[in-house]
């Protein structure tokens, strides 16, 4: 998941006809459904419009460590330390994976981070909420997770064979992160005081929009979409994918004894669908364009990491090449 | 005290240290200077408080008196925490996380070699997965030591500044009290000679391949752990870690 509005540098989806003699047969491979590899042509639009996804994914796995590292020092036993351990322990995989994937494209791993802090690259806007209750990690784990879930499912059909591989390894460990997280909220439904039960609602409240944010813009407002969708890069489109979030979240949501906080969400017999009321469109922009509760917070952070931590890989660097020096000596 | 008594005080040794240097290493939680190393570290200490677990597990057992393991860590104040003071040490630089990490991956990974071998078949048991574990982190810790001290200028000085801060609490990692002797005596626990040596003999050996100087063998050591004298650390690890088990008293389940 975790790439919400990604620039194709395209206006409006070419016909065969139009295209180049080598675009025409890329494009013809993408729509016979065959996966396109490193050493394939491209266009240089498909080629920077998957840098630029497939970095936004890896930054979000990276950054989205920081919410949990908020509450992995202060998990209430062992077991569910461990387990938040173990999650972010496989975030930070996730990243590292997803970089190398991106790496099979031509880019830079370091010059794409430098993107991130300067605030070119962007990531999943939900990490710059707080996490301020321990029910924020039952919630993230259920919610956060289900949606990257929902999005990652049918990525693992996109047409770049790196990523598409990428995504079939990380989904099966997103799964077991999100039947976790539920757990979570639902032992302390369950089995919890009014207290815990009350920060389950609450987070539940909190994290409910922010997470139907994930999907991105209306289709109507996704003019990158289209060509993405044309490349097969998305498979499906952000309101379509949204519905299915709600579709299968919400009788998650019954079960748990908690409610959703949106007046308007209903089961809507003629549709077979949930209907829901409209996302604050606003909030969106405001996040994605840097102006969320923590979006200051999270970049900083990662950015002293890497500034601090300077020394430390240049000495890894100054280390090995005197290795190199003394095996050849 | 009983033979009981001097085993669950041994243990909980074990049991506190792996979860307070476990602690630690999740502070470092997306600060690590890469992201290979952001999985490293996270890896060693989920290692750590996995093997704490499996202490306190036998540590409630033996106690008998209808405590678990949650209980142990979350619900005991800093005087009967008996971790060694090396592992509440701030993570400092990266020098200094890996100067704590490398002096206690040695011990504990000499300590466990001779626990493997424990008249006590359950603290063999649990010593054997935990070797496992402890090899890696000792081979891990050691590299970036000689990276480190044999890196840039820059990183040899940070390296040695590391070694000379906490070089005063090793002591307590090599210095036997009774307790040590005792589970020594009763073949559960490893030689303390012998520990002692192996630990100053690998330190020695690692220090010297990194272009490190290690302090004389005399030199004055801050002892206190093992008894339940910490230094100002622990409370604050303890107020953060214990918070929820302590805000929300009534709470059975989470």
């Amino acid at each position: 998941m975790y790439a919400q509005l990604v620039e194709t540098g395209a206006k409006r989806v070419r016909t065969l006809e139009e295209m180049s003699p080598e675009e025409r047969a890329f494009q013809e491979r993408v729509d016979a459904e065959i996966k396109i590899e490193p050493k394939n042509w491209m266009p240089d639009g498909y080629r920077q419009t998957l840098i630029r996804q497939i970095s936004q994914h890896a930054h979000s796995e990276v950054v989205g460590m920081l919410p949990e590292g908020n509450w992995v020092t202060r998990a209430p036993t062992l077991k569910r330390k461990l387990q938040l351990m173990a999650k972010i322990q496989d975030e930070a995989g996730h990243g590292l994976y997803l970089y190398s994937a991106m790496e099979t494209l031509g880019a830079d791993r370091d010059e794409e981070i430098e993107k991130l802090h300067s605030g070119k690259a962007k990531y999943s806007s939900i990490f710059n909420y707080p996490t301020i209750s321990w029910a924020d990690m039952g919630a993230i784990g259920w919610l956060v997770d289900g949606a990257a879930i929902v999005n990652q499912v049918v990525l693992q059909r996109t047409s770049y064979g790196p990523y598409s591989r990428a995504m079939i390894r990380i989904c099966k460990e997103e799964s077991f992160h999100q039947r976790q997280g539920y757990q979570i909220l639902l032992d302390m439904m369950r089995g919890g005081t009014e207290e815990q039960k009350q920060m389950v609602q609450d987070s539940i409240n909190r994290l409910w929009w922010p997470s139907l944010m994930m999907f991105g813009p209306h289709d109507d407002d996704s003019p990158n979409s289209q060509q993405s969708m044309a490349w097969k890069i998305k498979r499906k489109s952000n309101d379509e994918l949204r519905q299915m979030f709600i579709d299968q979240t919400v009788p998650q949501l019954e079960f748990l004894g908690c409610t959703a906080p949106d007046p308007d969400l209903k089961w809507n017999e003629e549709r077979g669908h949930y209907d829901f009321g409209e996302i604050n469109w606003q909030e969106f922009y405001d996040v994605l364009k840097g102006n969320g509760p923590c979006n200051r917070e999270r970049i900083t952070t990662r950015k002293k990491a890497i500034e601090e931590g300077a020394w430390v890989r240049e000495a890894a660097v100054a280390y090995a090449e005197k290795q190199k020096q003394r095996a050849a000596a | 005290m009983t033979d009981k008594e001097i085993l669950q005080s041994y243990l909980l040794r074990l049991a506190d240290s792996d979860m307070i240097l476990g602690q630690r290493l999740c502070e470092l939680c997306g600060k690590a200077p890469a992201l290979e190393e952001e999985m490293a570290l996270m890896n060693v200490a989920l290692d750590l408080v996995g093997q704490a677990r499996n202490w306190y597990e036998y540590v409630a057992e033996l106690e008998g008196k209808g405590r678990d393991a949650d209980q142990l860590a979350f619900l005991r104040d800093a005087h009967d925490y008996r971790n060694l003071l090396i592992t509440e040490q701030p993570n400092g630089d990266y020098a200094v996380t890996m100067a704590r990490q490398f002096f206690y991956d040695v011990w504990h990974y000499f300590t466990l070699k001779g626990l493997v071998n424990s008249s006590d078949e359950r603290v063999a048991g649990i010593a054997a997965k935990a070797l496992k574990e402890v090899t890696y982190h000792l081979r891990r810790s050691s590299e970036w030591v000689k990276r480190l001290g044999d890196g840039t200028e820059e990183s040899h000085r940070r390296m040695q500044d590391g070694i000379d801060l906490l070089w005063r609490f090793t002591g307590e990692l090599i210095q036997a009290d009774d307790v040590d002797q005792q589970i020594a005596a009763a073949g559960i626990g490893p030689d303390t000679a012998q520990l002692t040596n192996d630990w100053r003999g690998l330190v020695k050996e690692v220090l010297q391949e990194a272009t490190l100087t290690p302090q004389p063998d005399d030199a004055w050591m801050y002892l206190g752990g093992k008894r339940g004298e910490h230094t100002e650390h622990l409370g604050f690890i303890l107020a953060e870690m214990q918070f929820l088990q302590r805000a929300y008293p009534d709470a059975k389940v989470w």
